[in-house]
């Protein structure tokens, strides 16, 4: 066990560092999630709908977006020059291969969310205030699950010649329970209500993220299992 | 296990079979509908509707679930014949999706007002529908038979555990909010010649989705037979 962690740990820091040298897959995600937060503010008629009302929709939309953006960076990396051949001839676990890619993808979705998060406060005039704690906390529970779920079908999708348009088709209906939850949470502690009231949503999102990515681990072996 | 042109042969006649004395039933259900089950007394004609649209919700459902089923045993057996089911499976549902989305909205505008609302089993419904149409382009995207049965079956496994969550989430979503008092659905007790007509028609649709399952079958069994005939 712990000897997959330290492969998926080594194999989730090569990830990270082919990003940071070459900075595309980051830096693009992280304009587009400022673009669309753009966008949202004058996709609406300000004498109608506040920036407030629109607010934890507009967060969470973007958040998804942009996160899906960075998915298909993990494979399509490993599939130039067949890389992905190397990594499966290597004596490294599926499990492990999955971690990791797991682990790097975590890493890009939370980046992006850092970055976004200030850029959503201060385009949407928010006050976060008493929010912050359960917010940050919303944004890791509905985060998990579905950046588990990408990771399987990313490793999928690369092996398709649209890759780009069938990520986010296969995708997004397994997004709308957590977004559904997050942005039900989200509206409320943006409405100064207390974290306690929101305790059944939380668990709903803990429970989803504890059943896929359960499920993503076990099937993810399957799919390079030739 | 190969296939013989023979055996597929064989497999789409009886799914024709059954596909007709399937139609038989159907006509026999429109029938009992329209003359032989009494008129609800607030929804009038609209809600003759519902004896065709609640067991093509059920076919689609059993459509799904035995889509990620035979999907999941793929991946254990891997036995391509799961995964030919799975597909014929998919494809079904997706026609019987397609019926429910249609017959739904025409019953839901003279009767709830609206053509659609995000009650929690619309939902569902229409993300089955997603997930079938995903499901159909990740297997049209795949040019290789093994990896587009571990992809598809992947795919369907985890279709079929997010439907517990859709509905939940739609439920609670829901509960937060107040309902509708217009659009809110009548569970009328029902009298015992409409759930006679409706059981009937249950059965019809069931027998409808084995035909059509069947013979669908038998023409990816004919493929491969084909396909090992032509040496590739």
């Amino acid at each position: 066990m712990t000897e997959t962690l330290r492969l998926a740990l080594v194999l989730a820091a090569k990830d990270l560092r082919v990003e940071r040298r070459s900075r595309t897959a980051l830096v693009s995600a992280v304009v587009f999630a400022a673009l669309v937060l753009v966008i949202f503010n004058f996709a609406r008629d300000p004498a109608t709908v506040t920036a407030k009302m629109l607010a934890p929709s507009v967060l969470w939309v973007t958040f998804t977006f942009a996160s899906m953006l960075t998915f298909n960076r993990a494979f399509a990396l490993e599939k130039e020059n067949a890389a992905i051949d190397g990594l499966l001839l290597s004596p490294m676990p599926r499990g492990a291969l999955f971690l990791g890619k797991y682990l790097a993808n975590l890493a890009f979705v939370a980046t992006v969310q850092a970055v976004t998060l200030p850029l959503f406060v201060l385009f949407f005039n928010v006050g976060l205030g008493q929010a912050l704690g359960g917010l940050l906390l919303t944004i890791v529970l509905a985060t998990i699950g579905f950046v588990a779920i990408g990771t399987v079908f990313s490793a999928m999708v690369v092996r398709t010649r649209f890759a780009d348009l069938m990520l986010p088709m296969l995708l997004l209906p397994f997004l709308v329970p957590p977004v559904m939850g997050a942005v039900a949470v989200t509206t409320r502690l943006l409405s100064e209500r207390p974290l306690s009231e929101q305790v059944a949503w939380l668990r709903f999102l803990g429970v989803y993220d504890v059943v896929f990515l359960t499920i993503c681990a076990m099937v993810f072996p399957a799919i390079f299992d030739e | 296990m190969i296939p013989t042109l023979d055996d597929a042969h064989a497999t789409i006649r009886r799914g024709l079979l059954i596909t007709a004395l399937a139609l038989a039933g159907v006509a026999t259900v429109i029938i009992m509908a329209l003359w032989l089950t009494p008129t609800e007394v607030r929804q009038g004609l609209a809600q003759k509707i519902f004896y065709l649209h609640a067991p093509s919700a059920w076919a689609g459902l059993l459509a799904f679930s035995l889509t990620g089923i035979t999907g999941g045993l793929y991946l254990w057996l891997r036995d391509p014949r799961l995964d030919l089911f799975s597909e014929a499976s998919a494809e079904v549902g997706l026609v019987f999706g397609v019926i429910v989305l249609t017959t739904g909205p025409i019953w839901g505008k003279p009767i709830w007002g609206t053509w659609w609302t995000w009650d929690a089993r619309l939902t569902l419904t229409l993300f089955l529908f997603f997930l079938f149409v995903g499901y159909m382009a990740l297997r049209n995207a795949l040019s290789d038979p093994a990896e587009r049965a571990r992809f598809s079956a992947v795919v369907g496994i985890l279709g079929l555990l997010l439907v517990p969550f859709v509905h939940l989430s739609v439920y609670m979503f829901r509960t937060l909010h107040p309902q509708p008092v217009l659009l809110k659905p009548s569970a009328p007790s029902m009298d015992p010649r409409m759930l006679r007509t409706l059981l009937t028609s249950v059965g019809v649709f069931t027998l409808l989705y084995l035909g059509f399952v069947t013979a669908r079958y038998g023409l990816s069994l004919r493929r491969e037979a084909r396909g090992v005939a032509d040496g590739d």
